[in-house]
């Protein structure tokens, strides 16, 4: 039966192993894996003002981007391609509430040179590639619209 | 007179009830904006309410977490804390942070960054204040007589999580990196040194309460624990499936994050076996039942309700979804809001004498909260499922998606409203607790001496 003392090894040596590979793989990763996925020779002086403004303003409070915020707004991360710049643009400098299908978002009525900003960075996360995240829809061919 | 000190934990569990009560309403603002009924949208846009959500979770459970330790420590340590005063600042420095986040949350202070809402300037406070914290803890326990396996591994788990939060504290211009190392926070914390803390508040709960032998339960605690790291730091990979790094992630991930049930389910059959095995009835049924849940609650909302999505091939779906809520309604429900509301239906009656061990208020907090939160999880399930199939496999627009699901959220305000009743009990039996006194924890010492007495004859 095991003892106390054996259990504290396989608590301690368990520990140790894992967390050794997981600074391995972790190391491997930022150097490997996020210079050729994220393309951070793109990260122009106006993406990082664009991500100060995602941040100082809780953008993620109601969306999502990278699959990450909350769920009451859309995701984010391929909306230039969705959407096209003039809407995003049009949508954030909007002085009232945008609301599509009711649903309210805070009037930011920001300047031209601020939403180009969030464009910019907005532009840079969607050319990111996310191992296929957000998948194309699947059933859309097979939906019967007669 | 003995560990008189322990007194102050009453008053984090107090602040930890209040914010309790904020983050609730807060989650009612934003159920109701789910269900199109905004009108508070001028004042507390929805932003700021799950901000407010969010953030009021962390600071009650870390202040319950912190009450907690200040508990346990001086009778697993056999020592006073070495300075009450001293705590009793760190308390109130504690408070005053989350008043100021809380409320710089509705004027634009913050950092939109999930869970980690707090801005930089307050971060360097909490360092100060956890530091100090963790400074009386470590003190009293290397003054202390015994340095049991308990406390070591409650301790480890505060002093982990202290050091885990600075990776959280670096500013990142590339949002993939930002994402990486808020894992190693938010991940970090609550899928591995949390559990720590609960695994250690839960192991004193169990030798309180069952009385089996501290040896056996510090043993199987070792082997939860290590289950738990084990399973715990390599599924961190399960946050970096999608977010431009590596397709190892999806491997490593998808496996370990498989493993993580494992640890929970210990817990569960851990709480249960020792229950069973245990010869001492202790009188506390309350604290027995809300022990016993939350290892039961935190397999099935930690373990199960998670493993139902981190599988890749899943996760591919439902990232990004409110099948996320879904599982973190119930997991930090089961997992640690319940461990806090267990190690404070143990420690009033000591505290305070008055021994509201086994009330219909208590059952009742118990049960209408447990099947309130179980309400909403499904209410959340429903919703998420319904939203993977119309928007991410039939490509129906967010907004369209939103306004079909809109009725479950009627569901999850009536489950809420259940749960909420039960959470009003539960703060009714607190406050008829009324205050801890000096005389309770002797009268408390003098009784446990003359059981060990009994016993030993």
């Amino acid at each position: 039966m095991l003892s106390k003392s054996q259990a504290k090894w396989f608590f301690l040596g368990g520990t140790i192993v894992t967390f050794l590979a997981f600074i391995i793989l972790s190391w491997w990763s930022l150097v490997q894996d996020v210079p050729k996925q994220t393309h951070p020779e793109n990260l122009t002086p106006q993406v990082v003002a664009g991500k100060h403004l995602w941040e100082s303003n809780n953008c993620m409070g109601c969306h999502t981007i990278l699959g990450e915020g909350a769920y009451y707004a859309p995701e984010l991360t391929k909306v230039i391609d969705r959407r096209g710049a003039p809407y995003v643009k049009a949508v954030l400098t909007s002085k009232s509430a945008w609301q599509p299908r009711g649903r309210k978002m805070v009037a930011y009525g920001f300047s031209d040179h601020d939403a180009e900003d969030i464009i910019a960075f907005l532009t840079w996360i969607g050319k990111t590639d996310l191992n296929g995240f957000p998948t194309k829809p699947s059933y859309k061919s097979t939906v019967n619209t007669n | 007179m003995k560990y008189k000190s322990q007194k102050v934990a009453y008053w984090f569990f107090a602040l930890s009830m209040l914010l309790l009560t904020i983050q609730l309403t807060y989650g009612f603002i934003m159920g109701f904006a789910h269900m199109g009924l905004d009108g508070l949208h001028q004042v507390i846009a929805f932003n700021t309410a799950r901000a407010v959500h969010t953030n009021a979770l962390v600071m009650w459970l870390l202040s319950g977490f912190m009450g907690a330790a200040y508990y346990i420590i001086p009778e697993e340590a056999e020592h006073e804390l070495v300075n009450v005063k001293l705590a009793y600042v760190q308390l109130i420095s504690f408070a005053l942070v989350g008043v100021i986040a809380l409320v710089g949350y509705h004027f634009n202070y913050w950092e939109g960054r999930k869970f980690l809402e707090i801005p930089r300037p307050l971060d360097w406070l909490v360092v100060v204040n956890v530091l100090t914290f963790l400074g009386i803890i470590v003190m009293t326990l290397v003054r202390g007589k015994k340095r049991t396996t308990t406390s070591l591994v409650l301790t480890m788990g505060l002093v982990f999580a202290a050091l885990l939060y600075l990776p959280g504290m670096i500013w990142f211009d590339n949002q993939t990196l930002d994402s990486f190392f808020r894992w190693w926070v938010v991940h970090l914390w609550v899928e591995g040194v949390w559990e720590l803390i609960m695994g250690g508040i839960l192991a004193f709960l169990l030798i309180k309460i069952t009385g089996v032998d501290r040896e056996v339960i510090e043993k199987w605690l070792y082997v939860i624990v290590g289950l738990t790291f084990i399973s715990g730091i390599l599924g961190t990979g399960h946050h970096y499936y999608y977010i431009g790094v590596g397709k190892v992630w999806l491997i490593v991930g998808g496996i370990f994050s498989a493993l993580e049930p494992l640890a929970f389910l210990g817990m569960a059959l851990f709480a249960i076996v020792m229950y069973r095995r245990g010869e001492k009835k202790h009188p506390n049924k309350l604290a027995l039942n809300w022990t016993l849940g939350t290892a039961i609650v935190s397999f099935i909302g930690a373990g199960l309700l998670g493993l139902a999505h981190t599988l890749p091939q899943v996760n591919l779906y439902t990232h990004g979804t409110l099948v996320t809520a879904m599982h973190g309604h119930l997991a930090f429900w089961g997992a640690y809001a319940m461990i806090v509301l267990a190690v404070i239906a143990y420690a009033m009656p000591n505290l305070t004498g008055r021994k509201l061990f086994d009330t219909a208020r208590g059952t009742y907090a118990f049960w209408l909260s447990n099947i309130g939160m179980l309400g909403m999880t499904a209410a959340f399930g429903v919703a998420g499922v319904a939203q993977v199939y119309m928007e991410r496999k039939m490509g129906i627009e967010f907004g369209e998606v939103q306004k079909e699901i809109q009725v479950h959220f009627l569901v999850l305000v009536t489950c809420a409203t259940m749960f909420t009743t039960g959470i009003i009990l539960y703060l009714i039996e607190f406050v008829k607790f009324g205050l801890p006194t000096d005389e309770a924890l002797e009268n408390q010492y003098n009784n446990h001496a003359k059981a060990n007495l009994a016993t030993n004859q």
